[in-house]
């Protein structure tokens, strides 16, 4: 069975014929798959690490039409990985750099652009003129509603998610097989699965799993070939290990289950325990923080207890001179070396890691705690620009 | 003695090793043994009520335990246990 309906009517020029010849003389394509690719509709949400290697390679293998849904600008830590885009698009939106990247690639592509937050309000609107969804989000609460969307809509979602060296790939939605919410019932609690931003990702980790979304993708319009359905596949870049684990539909799934119980899409926000705009940083600095300006003005004047609660490889890209380096996972053990006497300051990265770290320090019995607002980014911003930022 | 796969995300609370042995005849007391072993891991896994968390899947060898007996699913020496956490990123 393929999503795609029909190729009727469509035909390949003369020059879509010497395009797609190594597809044309392979009996698994030939004239018929190809014109069913030309058929197909497949959005791809995001257009990031894995977002880039699908619209590449999924406009060069001639989809008729690609949606990308994306709100985001280049910037240069995109560049490790996110290959659609080049050094000279940082600063350009990520959807005119990939559309033009994909049209380079082939003209025939009709490119479907969406500047938004896909969205509950939204995303019915968007998907429901594809055949195929691509999910290359980065976050619980977008991957639950492109999942919801697929299921209310009858749309195949092609997943794939990545950290550091580990990447996941399956496909849900498939008439009889399992969806996402048959695998992961619920999200985790916020803040204790860390994101590629937080976590980091190998740079080539993305290509690998955005290239089995694209084949499976490839293979779902053509109808060939065993699709990735009720199997989860694991991939280990460190070990080179591929493992297929079994995926079954949930016969108690809420919302592709037996007995549904969720008829329309909700607020994934609230489902996911996560704030649906990060809050903006108050001005000022409270009781319990320190400014970067004043931090450096309490240096200049004598010895400060400044503690660096980053990880180790943090340490080594920079450092504030004179601090000593507690991760905030030693913090427990390691908090005997501070005098509880001392005025201690803490930094990290930002000053979120800084502030789990004062918390700590101030429960077991340390009086004076101040965390450096903004962090190593803000030192560099506004006290020593030759810091580099990461 | 079964070997158990530690997934990235959890390998900081085990010695950042990606493989534990641990002893048990079931699920329940692989993972009991490993807890207690790493006692860091235990909120990871466990919620306060001490149950599985459902963005966590459990397989033995291939199979998802929430469809064989849960906690109770038989481990055979030699088998793999598979921790499996939600992850989402991708950009």
């Amino acid at each position: 069975m393929t999503p795609v309906e029909t190729a009727a009517g469509l035909s390949l020029s003369k020059e879509e014929i010497l395009r797609y010849s190594r597809h044309l003389i392979m009996p698994e394509v030939g004239m018929d798959g190809q014109l069913k690719l030309k058929a197909a509709k497949v959005l791809l949400i995001g257009t990031g690490g894995l977002g880039a290697p699908l619209g590449m390679y999924l406009a060069a293998a001639g989809i008729g039409k690609i949606g990308i849904v994306d709100f985001d600008v280049v910037d240069y830590t995109n560049l490790q990985r996110q290959v659609i885009h080049g050094t000279s698009d940082v600063g350009r939106k990520k959807l005119d750099s990939a559309a033009d990247t994909m049209k380079e690639i082939n003209p025939y592509v009709e490119i479907a652009k969406y500047e938004v937050a896909l969205t509950s309000e939204n995303a019915m609107e968007i998907l429901k003129d594809y055949d195929i969804v691509v999910d290359g989000t980065d976050n619980f609460p977008t991957r639950y509603l492109v999942n919801d969307a697929c299921i209310l809509l009858g749309k195949i979602n092609v997943y794939g998610s990545i950290f550091r060296f580990e990447g996941q790939a399956t496909v849900f939605g498939h008439p009889g097989g399992p969806c996402y919410r048959c695998l992961y019932p619920e999200p985790p609690p916020p803040g204790l699965v860390p994101s590629c931003a937080e976590g980091g990702v190998l740079g080539i980790l993305p290509g690998v799993i955005g290239l089995i979304q694209a084949t499976e993708t490839v293979k779902l319009i053509l109808g060939a070939g065993e699709p990735l359905v009720g199997r989860l596949m694991l991939y280990d870049a460190l070990n080179m290990k591929f493992r297929e684990l079994k995926l079954r539909k949930n016969p108690d799934c809420p919302i592709c289950g037996d007995h549904r119980t969720i008829h329309k899409l909700i607020d994934y926000h609230q489902f996911c325990g996560v704030p649906q705009h990060e809050p903006e940083p108050e001005p000022g600095v409270t009781a319990n923080e320190i400014d970067v300006t004043a931090l450096k003005a309490r240096m200049d004047q004598g010895k400060v207890a400044l503690v660096d609660v980053r990880e180790p490889h943090e340490y080594q890209i920079c450092r504030i001179p004179g601090s000593i380096l507690i991760p905030l996972g030693d913090v427990p053990k390691r908090m005997n070396e501070l005098n509880t006497a001392d005025e201690i300051i803490v930094h990290c990265k930002s000053g979120i890691r800084s502030a789990k770290a004062c918390d700590l320090l101030r429960q077991s019995g340390f009086k004076r705690v101040l965390n450096v607002k903004g962090g190593i980014l803000a030192w560099s911003d506004k006290i020593d620009p030759s810091v580099p930022k990461y | 003695m079964a070997k158990v796969l530690i997934p990235t995300p959890l390998r900081q609370y085990v010695d950042k090793k990606d493989t534990v042995e641990a002893a048990g005849a079931t699920v329940g007391e692989v993972l009991g043994a490993l807890t207690t072993q790493y006692p860091d891991l235990r909120k990871n896994l466990y919620t306060d009520e001490g149950k599985l968390r459902s963005f966590v899947n459990v397989y033995v060898n291939d199979e998802d335990i929430r469809y064989m007996s849960k906690d109770a699913t038989a481990v055979a020496a030699g088998d793999t246990v598979t921790i499996v956490p939600s992850i989402a990123g991708g950009l």
